[in-house]
C-alpha cells in the first residue's frame, strides 16, 4: 500500500500487529473461515468474566502479524444474551482494525440484516461472501460488484470449506485495515421522518458529551429500539436523553402504529432486501440432495426411524470405538506403570499413590477412549445439520419436560460425561432451562456409569438387559424432568432455531468442538478423580467407611436388597461412578461377582448407581454453574429417586428373577 | 333442545373445518345436537346472509365473513375460558357452560379490556386453543398496551382475517400480520426476519404438535408450537 493516510494511528498500525475480528450469523462457516485462516495456531477460552466462548489466533500474512478473534455467531446487537452484549462490546471499546462479516450467500437476505447492524457500528467492514458453491447449486447467483457499491464496503465471494478465495479475502482486510479512514463512509438509512429523529437524538448525545465508548448514531438507534442495556448505559450518565428518547420513540411508533422497534428491524430488512434483491439473481429453485435427506430427516416415520438410528448408531460407535481403545492403552500404557485395581490394604501411602494413580488411569483408559469418539461423532452430526433435524423432531417430546428441542444437545452430551454437557447447557435461554436441562443429564448414564451397567448387568445377567437398563433410563429421565418441570417455576420459552442446510461436515471444526467440550474433562475430572480416588481409598483402609455403611444399612440392606458392604462401594461411586464396580472387585477379590451377589443385587445395585448421586465432579459443576444450594437440592433429589426407584425395582425383580 | 344461534353455527363449524376443508351436514348436526334438517334449512339461511359457502350433498366451508364473525365469538369464548379459570378460579369442567352462556353478551370494549387486564393470553386453560388475534389494527400487543387510553372508534379496526400459522397446512402461505407475547420473543422474531408485513411459507410441521417450520426471506426458521401459535398472517391474497 501507498503508505503514510493522514491519520497517526493507522500508519503506527501497518508496522503493529492487526486485528481481524470474524463476526456474522451462526451456521454460515464463520468457524470453518477461522480454523482456515490461523491453521493450528489457536486460543480457546472464555471471554473476561463470561461465559461466551472465545477463540483467538494468529495468522502471518506476507510479514504481517494479525490476530484473529472469532466473535460468537449471532443475528442481531439486540440484547437477548451475552452473546450479543460480548460481540458489540467488542467491536465498539476494543476497535479491530477491520471486521470480516461472513456472509451466507443462500440466504442474502437474512445475513445483510446484521451486516447494516455492522455498517451502524462504523466497523471497518469486509463482507465474505462465503458458501457460494452451495448458493449456486440452490440456483442463486450474486453479483458481488453490485452488492459492495449497495453496502459501500469490499466484498470477496470465498468457499471457506475449500480455502477457495482466503488469498485475496486476508488481502482486501489488510488494505482496509490500513486505509482505516474508509471507516464510518457509509451510512445506512431509514425513512426521513426515523431519520429527522436519529439526528435529533444523536445532536443531544454529542452535545450531551456522555463519553460513551459506541457511536453516537448508533447509541441514539438503540435508545429508539429501546436497548435495555444501552438505556441502562445512557441513564447513568444522562436522564435527559432517555425521555427524550422515548418521546421520540413514541412518535415513531404513533406513525408507524407499530413500536417503534419493530419500524427500525421492518426498515433494516426493507432495505436488506432491495440490496439483495438488486444484486442476486435466482434462477429456477433446485430440488437439491440436501432438501431430500431433509424431507426424510423431518417424515412423520422416517423422521423418527432417522433419529432413533442417529442416537442408537452414536451409543453403538461409542460402545465398539470405546471398548476397543480402551483395552488398546489399558494393555500398552497404563497397565505396564501399576495394576488397575483399587488398592485398599497396605501402607497408606501405597494406598494414596494407587488412588491418585487409579483416578489418572481411569480418566486415561476408561473415560476418554469413550467419551473422545462419542463427542468426535456427535459434533460431526451436528455441524452437518443432522442433529437440528432431531431437535426439530423431538421439540414436542422435550416440552413435557419444561424443555425444548435445542435442549437435546446438552442432554446427549450427558450420555459422555455430566462435565461438559451441564457446561453445554448455556446455549438454553433461561436459568430454569439450564436448571432442568442439568437436572436431566444426572440421570444420563455417563460413560463411568455405562461401565458399571455392563459391568454387573451385561457381563452377568446378559446385554439384554443392560439395554432394558437404558430404557428404563431413559423413562427416569422423562417422569424426573415432568416433575421437576412442575417443581420449578417459570414459563418455558419456545423454540426459534434455524434449519439450515445439510452440509459436509468440516473436520477442523468438528475437531475443535470436540475439543472444547472434551477439555473440561482433563482440568476438571482429572483432579478430583485423583484426588477424590486417593482420599475414600485412604478412609476405607483406616476402617472409616464401614461404620458409615453400617449406618447406612437400614437403606441399602431393608429398602433395596442390597449387601451391608455396597453402602461402602456407594460412597466410593461419589467420587467415580465406576468406583462402584472396581471397588467391589477390589473389595470382594474377585471379579466374579456373582458368587457374592445375587443377578437382582447386581442389577438393583447398577440401577441405583446409575441414579443415586451426581459424581462429585458433577456435582462440583453444578454449584459452580447454579449455586450449592442448587446442586444440594438436585443431589437430595438424586438420593430420594434412587431409593424409591430402587426399592421398587429390587421388590418388582424379585418377581421375575 | 334450545334453538342454535348463528353464532353457534359459525363457532362449530369454524372448528371443524380444519385448513378450509368442507364440513358435512351430519357432523354439525352431531356436534350442535340438532336434527339434519333442521341444520340444512338453517345452512341455507347462513348462505344466503354470506356467513358460509354451501353445496347440498357436500358440505359447506364459512366465508371470510363467516370466518370474522366466527373467529369473534371464539375469541370472546376463550378469553371468557381465561378469566373464569385464571381469575376467579372456577373450576374446569365449569367455565365452558358459563364461558358460553357469556360471550353473546360481552361487548367489543369489554372483550379488548379483557384480553388487556388478562395480560394478552394466547391459550385457553381448559383445552389449550389458540385465542384468534383480535382485528384492531395492532401488529404487537404493546402498542395496544400505549393506545388503551383511546377509544375502540379512534383506533379502527383491522380488514383482513388473521390466522395463526398453527392452523395452516404445509405449503400455505401468508403475511405476518400480528405478533403476540412478550418484548423478548417478538424481538427475536424480527431480527430472524419475522417483520410484519413479511410473507412466510409453512415448509413442514412435526408430527405430535411439534414446530412449524417456515421459510422467510429465503431462510428457514423452526417454531416451536408456543411461538408459532402467536404468529398471526393474513392468507387472504394467496400468491
Amino acid at each position: 500500500m501507498s503508505g503514510h493516510s493522514s491519520s497517526t494511528s493507522s500508519s503506527k498500525k501497518t508496522q503493529k500487529n492487526i486485528t481481524i475480528a470474524l463476526a456474522g450469523n451462526a451456521n454460515v462457516g464463520k468457524s470453518v473461515l477461522f480454523n482456515q485462516l490461523t491453521g493450528s495456531s489457536q486460543i480457546i477460552g472464555n471471554w473476561p468474566g463470561k461465559t461466551v466462548e472465545k477463540a483467538e489466533g494468529t495468522l502471518n500474512f506476507e510479514g504481517q502479524q494479525i490476530t484473529i478473534i472469532d466473535l460468537p455467531g449471532i443475528y442481531s446487537f439486540s440484547t437477548f444474551g451475552m452473546e450479543e452484549i460480548v460481540s458489540r462490546e467488542y467491536i465498539a471499546t476494543e476497535n479491530p482494525d477491520v471486521v470480516i462479516n461472513v456472509v451466507d450467500a443462500a440466504v442474502l437476505e437474512r445475513n445483510l440484516f446484521f451486516t447494516l447492524q455492522l455498517i451502524e457500528m462504523g466497523a471497518p467492514l469486509v463482507i465474505c461472501l462465503n458458501q457460494v458453491d452451495i448458493a449456486k447449486n440452490k440456483g442463486i447467483v450474486i453479483d458481488t460488484k453490485k452488492l459492495g457499491q449497495a453496502l459501500g464496503v469490499p466484498v470477496v465471494p470465498t468457499v471457506a470449506i475449500r480455502g477457495e478465495g482466503m488469498y485475496e479475502l486476508t488481502k482486501t482486510a489488510l488494505s482496509v485495515a490500513r486505509n482505516a479512514s474508509s471507516n464510518g463512509k457509509t451510512h445506512v438509512r431509514y425513512g426521513a421522518e426515523i431519520e429527522e429523529r436519529i439526528a435529533k437524538l444523536d445532536q443531544a448525545i454529542q452535545t450531551g458529551n456522555l463519553r460513551l465508548t459506541y457511536p453516537s448514531r448508533w447509541v441514539a438507534i438503540k435508545l429508539l429500539e429501546n436497548d435495555p442495556e444501552i438505556k441502562k448505559l445512557v441513564a447513568s450518565k444522562s436522564e435527559d436523553v432517555i425521555k427524550m428518547s422515548e418521546a421520540l420513540a413514541a412518535e415513531i411508533s404513533s406513525i408507524h402504529k407499530e413500536p417503534c422497534f419493530a419500524v427500525i428491524a421492518s426498515e433494516r430488512y426493507f432495505l436488506a432486501n432491495k440490496i439483495a434483491g438488486e444484486s442476486q439473481r435466482q434462477s429456477e429453485i433446485r430440488t437439491t440432495f440436501s432438501d431430500k435427506l431433509d424431507w426424510i430427516a423431518t417424515h412423520r416415520v422416517y423422521g423418527y426411524l432417522m433419529s432413533a438410528a442417529v442416537v442408537g448408531g452414536l451409543l453403538l460407535w461409542t460402545f465398539f470405538v470405546g471398548n476397543f481403545l480402551s483395552k488398546l492403552i489399558s494393555t500398552y500404557v497404563t497397565s505396564r506403570v501399576q495394576p488397575l485395581d483399587p488398592k485398599v490394604s497396605g501402607s497408606i501411602l501405597a494406598i494414596v499413590w494407587n488412588g491418585i494413580w487409579g483416578g489418572v488411569d481411569a480418566g486415561i483408559t476408561l473415560i476418554v477412549p469413550f467419551v473422545i469418539p462419542f463427542y468426535l461423532l456427535l459434533a460431526m452430526i451436528e455441524d452437518s445439520g443432522l442433529l437440528t433435524r432431531v431437535a426439530f423432531m423431538m421439540d414436542s417430546a422435550m416440552h413435557k419436560i419444561g424443555l425444548h428441542g435445542k435442549a437435546l444437545i446438552p442432554i446427549i452430551l450427558g450420555y459422555g460425561c455430566g462435565v461438559p454437557a451441564i457446561a453445554s447447557c448455556k446455549i438454553m435461554e433461561t436459568r430454569r432451562e439450564r436448571l432442568l436441562a442439568s437436572f436431566a443429564i444426572t440421570f444420563a448414564p455417563c460413560a463411568a456409569r455405562t461401565i458399571v451397567i455392563f459391568g454387573m448387568v451385561g457381563l452377568f445377567l446378559g446385554v439384554q438387559w443392560a439395554l432394558a437398563l437404558y430404557v428404563v433410563d431413559v423413562a427416569i429421565i422423562f417422569v424426573m424432568g415432568r416433575i421437576a418441570m412442575k417443581a420449578v417455576p417459570g414459563k418455558s420459552t419456545g423454540l426459534i432455531m434455524e434449519m439450515h442446510s445439510f452440509k459436509v461436515p468440516s473436520f477442523s471444526v468438528v475437531r475443535k468442538q470436540t475439543w472444547i467440550r472434551t477439555k473440561s474433562i482433563f482440568y476438571f475430572v482429572f483432579p478430583i478423580y485423583m484426588l477424590g480416588s486417593a482420599l475414600v481409598q485412604v478412609l476405607f483402609a483406616l476402617n472409616l467407611l464401614a461404620p458409615i455403611g453400617n449406618v447406612m444399612s437400614p437403606l441399602t440392606v431393608t429398602v433395596l436388597g442390597l449387601p451391608v458392604i455396597t453402602g461402602i462401594l456407594l460412597i466410593f461411586g461419589v467420587v467415580r461412578k465406576e468406583l462402584v464396580l472396581l471397588g467391589a472387585v477390589a473389595i470382594f477379590g474377585t471379579a466374579n461377582l456373582a458368587l457374592f451377589m445375587t443377578p437382582v443385587q447386581l442389577t438393583t445395585l447398577a440401577l441405583v448407581s446409575l441414579i443415586y448421586f451426581p459424581c462429585i465432579s458433577v456435582f462440583t459443576i453444578l454449584a459452580k454453574e447454579f449455586g450449592w444450594k442448587a446442586a444440594t437440592t438436585i443431589s437430595v433429589a438424586n438420593i430420594i429417586s434412587a431409593i424409591l426407584i430402587g426399592g421398587l425395582a429390587f421388590r418388582l425383580l424379585t418377581l421375575f428373577l | 333442545m334450545t334453538p342454535k344461534s348463528t353464532a353457534d353455527y359459525l363457532k362449530v363449524i369454524g372448528a371443524l373445518s380444519k385448513n378450509g376443508d368442507l364440513v358435512g351436514t351430519t357432523e354439525i348436526s352431531h356436534k350442535l345436537d340438532v336434527a339434519p334438517a333442521s341444520v340444512t334449512e338453517m345452512l341455507k339461511k347462513l348462505a344466503e346472509d354470506g356467513y358460509v359457502n354451501y353445496s347440498p350433498y357436500q358440505g359447506s366451508t364459512l366465508t371470510e365473513k363467516g370466518l370474522q364473525e366466527a373467529q369473534k365469538i371464539m375469541r370472546k369464548h376463550r378469553l371468557l375460558e381465561t378469566f373464569l379459570f385464571n381469575k376467579l378460579k372456577i373450576g374446569k369442567d365449569k367455565v365452558h357452560e358459563e364461558a358460553c352462556e357469556m360471550e353473546h353478551a360481552l361487548s367489543d370494549e369489554a372483550e379488548e379490556s379483557l384480553c388487556r387486564f388478562l395480560n394478552h393470553p394466547d391459550k385457553c386453560p381448559d383445552d389449550g386453543k389458540i385465542i384468534p388475534a383480535c382485528n384492531l389494527p395492532f401488529a404487537t400487543c404493546e402498542e395496544c398496551i400505549q393506545m388503551h387510553n383511546k377509544g375502540l372508534e379512534q383506533v379502527g379496526q383491522r380488514e383482513a382475517n388473521l390466522v395463526s400459522i398453527c392452523t395452516l397446512k404445509v405449503g400455505a402461505c401468508g403475511k405476518v400480520s400480528f405478533i403476540r407475547g412478550e418484548h423478548r420473543v417478538l424481538q427475536r422474531l424480527l431480527d430472524i426476519g419475522l417483520t410484519p408485513g413479511t410473507s412466510i411459507k409453512v415448509e413442514k410441521i412435526a408430527p405430535l404438535k411439534g414446530p412449524v417450520e417456515v421459510c422467510v426471506r429465503g431462510s428457514k426458521v423452526a417454531l416451536g408450537q408456543d411461538i408459532a401459535a402467536n404468529v398471526f398472517v393474513d392468507c387472504t391474497q394467496k400468491t
